[in-house]
């Protein structure tokens, strides 16, 4: 599955990075705290998180993830998008609760 | 080869700077992916360590055909307890750096993690150093 699909069967909204949504999903990781990340997710994951500022992109870049999905309807910020665009790692919003997001992911990625 | 970064402290926007250039090189000198992922980690958590508690520190990284040296010096307030500040979940962080998802306990075990020598030396009041050693085999 690639990160398209998953935007379609989610019905995400993409903020950014457009060209980004080819990538293959490997697999998701939900957590709101950075290291968490950095230690724990791993290349290809999509990540479901409300921080929206800049390191998110610094810690998806270095990770090599496919995608960031901000949860509740939190949007991201304008450094942020940049950074997005710069990447090429596509960021993406949704109204459901992170619980709710990883469970429809969860189901679609299994 | 020798590469040199400068952090300063409380500067977030820039967090991560110096893993993505050292990520960037050690990956056109095809450096196996596995150890770019443990250098990039190690790295990152502690350049973000100098960005959340010192006032400023510079990175001096070594690279050669057996592995990475990263040399991270800071001024800033030093550790007290190095024990401590081991301890998965301890942190000292301020509300706002927590606020960001930083601060959880975690980075000097995740460097810890990652690296195959890794010491700090650090001294109340003035400021930490810590040496971490990555080998390419």
């Amino acid at each position: 599955m690639i990160v398209k699909d998953v935007v379609e069967k989610l019905n995400l909204e993409i903020f950014s990075a457009p060209e980004g949504v080819d990538r293959v999903v490997t697999g998701g990781y939900t957590s709101d705290l950075l290291s968490d990340v950095m230690g724990h997710a791993r290349e290809g994951q999509i990540w479901i998180t409300l921080q929206t500022h800049k390191n998110i992109m610094a810690v998806a870049t270095l990770k090599d993830l496919a995608a960031i999905i901000l949860v509740k309807g939190f949007k991201p910020e304008s450094d942020t998008l940049e950074a997005s665009l710069a990447e090429g790692i596509p960021v993406l919003g949704s109204d459901l609760e992170a619980f709710e997001l990883s469970g429809e992911l969860f189901n679609i990625l299994k | 080869m020798h590469l040199e970064f400068k952090v300063e402290g409380g500067d977030f926007s820039n967090a991560g700077s110096a893993s993505s250039q050292i990520k960037r090189v050690l990956k056109q000198l095809n450096i196996d992916p596995s150890v770019i992922k443990r250098v990039v980690v190690a790295l990152y958590e502690a350049e973000v360590n100098i960005v959340a508690h010192a006032y400023r520190g510079r990175i001096d990284a070594y690279i050669s055909s057996s592995g990475i040296v990263l040399k991270l010096e800071d001024e800033g307030p030093g550790i007290p307890d190095v024990g401590k500040a081991m301890t998965k979940g301890f942190s000292t962080a301020s509300k706002e750096v927590r606020e960001m998802g930083f601060g959880a306990g975690m980075g000097l075990p995740n460097i810890s993690d990652n690296s195959d020598v890794f010491t700090i030396d650090t001294i109340v009041g003035k400021g930490t150093s810590l040496n971490i050693e990555i080998k390419f085999r």
